[in-house]
């Protein structure tokens, strides 16, 4: 599903990923840990397309087509999803005329007709239930005034509505309480099927309980310095980076 | 205006009478270049006018000649020569076109996206339409209807001669002739426009459109609009079009009126896409309105206004508060690209007890635009537990654009209370990142966001004109995010 080989990336002048290889077959959820600074947002950034960072070596194949090459919307439209660390407020635009929006851009790019009016709210309908967004939410503007739990519960709504291949979560679990965590692993697992993929980016391992990933992988200092299963994990929560750290220098 | 300036226009304008004497030969059709009282006479008696409006406008004409052109908006244009315009040229029609295959293609592609209708493109361009798809044919039926109400809806000059008494108590009395320099230049050389009453008790049943009008001979750069709403009347009144305009005529100057008598309510809204010039700003027209409205008892005056075209706008559409318990509105989106300018807002002079206003502007500049929110809110001795709330946004769509916010509040009864918020923001990058991640594109993105932003104006639109000034933001900013 998604093939990353030595992928170099910087922002200015600030060299961010070094070389980073990563292998995500279909169907399969990875986990990407690592110390603050060691690159995780920046990869799920370059990944989506953010203009800020300059690729400057490697390659990412996602699905038999080159990422690289294609902009942001077409990365979308082609089934990357990224869930937005820090969800974005956009006053005035309704969520559903948002969605809707998505999927049909979606839609268009695969040559089918728009969703209708129906079919649309049905399916609005069932998937805002795997998360439990109520209707109140559904008919405000894109996250404004939603708290903390409802922005991210808000993305996996989204994800869930758009259906993608491969699915970015960017530090989904920051600032959940243990509720909301439960529910937004739950849609996630939800999701989880033959042919999707999930790329997991998360401090805590508390999060991998939920979402129990097939491999893990601790990013530091721009590269993968240590893959392993889903006991990697633990490993690291209870010793801390300091001995990757350690083993790297 | 300069010293200079002013006497050469006091000479002109005394050697021209002499010039041209009272014996301007009625049968032609063009007035020659140039300001005068012999000008005026000869507009009035063109127009077959009584007596008293031509010493009306001979008294503006006067009022004119001693006053300057403002300085005071943030604006930078070349002042018009106001000796080398013509002002009265007899109504002709547009040269007819057999097609739309003859209509500019960049205009026509502009009409496609707005979603106006063959029929409506073919009227809008002087396109000769089948007999009995005229719009006149439509126009008839209208105004019959309106007639069985007692609903008067017509050309100001056709008021003139069918209802002299309404016109003569109302014309003026919001907007006197000695208002300001634009209003005064008005009232000496207006040519025509609309007069709309709506007499006691009676909801007018549909919007009141300029499209309706059957005259619709080109009412010019100076049109003068008068609208009376007798007592517990209800009339909502549209002006102008979504569909791009593009006139010979640079200096727009024109004057509307609105009177709500006590317990009537009169909603005027106005889409304006005047020709903004190229990119550069060459070609654009000036638009310098005065709109003003009184309000009598617990009546209600809202002004919606989505303003998109012309080089220069100046623009202040205004309530008086007189009435007690009178209600003032005022909504707008303004828009400036390229080198557009525009200083709007509005003034609510609260007289009245209890009089409320609530002012909501909007503005969004991009490319090397300025874009001026200018307001008062006054609260006179009279005006007990007066409130007024005002918002006033900006968004900017590139960092070469201006952004300005002039609030005058000007308070003078300790029971008032006023309420000011201003916000100034960049589009976010995020936003639209955010957006182009879910598989919206750009183009779309930029719309969403910024009818999102507009969206509390856009809803006090009737809704068909809702709808087309939904899209006109989104072409009026195509690919000016930077």
């Amino acid at each position: 599903m998604l093939n990353i080989t030595n992928l170099h990336a910087r922002i200015g002048e600030h060299e961010i990923l070094k070389g980073l290889n990563l292998h995500i077959p279909p169907g399969e959820v990875h986990a990407i840990m690592g110390p603050n600074g060691s690159g995780k947002s920046t990869l799920a950034s370059v990944l989506a397309g953010r203009e800020d960072y300059e690729v400057t070596a490697g390659a990412v194949d996602f699905d038999g087509v080159d990422l690289l090459e294609l902009e942001v919307t077409d990365r979308a439209r082609a089934g990357l999803f990224l869930a937005f660390q820090y969800p974005v407020e956009i006053p005035g635009v309704s969520n559903m005329n948002f969605l809707r929006a998505a999927l049909n851009g979606k839609r268009e790019y695969q040559g089918l007709e728009p969703i209708g009016g129906r079919a649309f709210l049905e399916l609005v309908q069932e998937r805002s239930a795997w998360v439990q967004l109520d209707g109140r939410l559904k008919n405000r503007s894109v996250n404004e005034g939603f708290s903390g739990g409802e922005k991210k519960r808000n993305e996996i709504f989204q994800m869930a509505m758009l259906e993608p291949k491969l699915a970015i979560l960017d530090e989904t679990d920051s600032g959940l309480d243990i509720d909301a965590l439960r529910i937004v692993s739950e849609g996630v697992n939800r999701m989880r099927s033959a042919d999707r993929s999930f790329l997991v980016i998360t401090h805590y391992q508390r999060l991998l309980d939920y979402i129990v990933p097939d491999r893990v992988h601790v990013l530091f200092d721009g590269v993968i310095v240590e893959s392993g299963p889903k006991e990697l994990a633990l490993e690291l929560e209870e010793k801390g980076y300091d001995w990757i750290k350690e083993r790297v220098q | 205006m300069a010293y200079d300036k002013k006497n050469e226009v006091l000479e002109a304008w005394t050697q021209q009478s002499y010039a041209y004497g009272f014996s301007t030969d009625i049968e032609t059709d063009k007035a020659p270049p140039g300001l005068s009282e012999s000008i005026v006479r000869f507009i009035s008696a063109k127009k077959e006018e009584p007596e008293w409006l031509l010493e009306w406008r001979l008294e503006a004409l006067r009022a004119w000649v001693g006053m300057e052109e403002p300085v005071w908006p943030h604006l930078d244009y070349k002042h018009p020569d106001f000796q080398a315009i013509s002002y009265y040229a007899a109504p002709k029609s547009r040269p007819k076109l057999n097609s739309l295959d003859e209509v500019d293609p960049e205009l026509r592609k502009t009409m496609d996206r707005l979603g106006i209708s063959l029929e409506e493109q073919k009227r809008l361009q002087g396109v000769a339409v089948d007999f009995v798809m005229d719009s006149v044919s439509v126009a008839t039926s209208f105004k019959e209807k309106l007639g069985e109400l007692g609903i008067i809806f017509c050309s100001m000059s056709e008021a003139v001669k069918e209802h002299p008494d309404l016109v003569r108590k109302y014309l003026g009395s919001v907007v006197p002739v000695r208002d300001n320099f634009y209003s005064a230049l008005n009232s000496a050389v207006f040519t025509d426009g609309s007069f709309c009453y709506i007499p006691p008790g009676v909801r007018c049943p549909m919007e009141l459109s300029t499209y309706f009008r059957i005259n619709e001979a080109g009412t010019g750069q100076f049109e003068r609009t008068l609208v009376v709403a007798d007592r517990g009347s209800y009339v909502s009144y549209l002006e102008g079009c979504t569909a791009p305009q593009r006139d010979e005529n640079q200096l727009h100057a024109a004057v509307v009126e609105l009177i709500a008598l006590d317990d009537a309510e009169i909603k005027y809204s106005t889409v304006q896409n005047w020709y903004p010039g190229d990119a550069e700003g060459k070609g654009g027209v000036f638009n310098f309105v005065t709109k003003r409205g009184i309000c009598h008892d617990r009546a209600k005056i809202s002004w919606t206004q989505v303003e998109t075209g012309s080089a220069v706008t100046w623009k202040y559409p205004s309530c008086i508060l007189k009435g007690d318990d009178s209600v003032g509105e005022f909504y707008s989106v303004a828009v400036t690209n390229h080198m557009q300018q525009a200083d709007t807002g509005t003034k609510m002079i609260h007289l009245g007890k209890n009089t409320s206003s609530t002012i909501v502007s909007k503005g969004i500049s991009a490319g090397r635009s300025h874009n001026s929110y200018r307001g008062l809110v006054q609260m006179m001795p009279s005006a007990e537990n007066a409130r007024n709330f005002s918002q006033c946004d900006s968004l900017l769509m590139t960092s070469t654009s201006g952004a300005h916010t002039f609030p005058y509040i000007d308070v003078r009864n300790p029971t008032a209370r006023v309420e000011h918020e201003a916000t100034t923001s960049k589009i976010a990058e995020d936003q639209i990142f955010y957006c182009l991640q879910r598989g919206i594109d750009e183009e779309q993105a930029i719309s969403l966001i910024v009818n999102g932003y507009a969206k509390e104006v856009l809803n006090k639109l009737p809704m068909e004109f809702a709808v087309e000034a939904t899209k006109l933001l989104s072409i009026s900013l195509e690919g000016s995010v930077g």
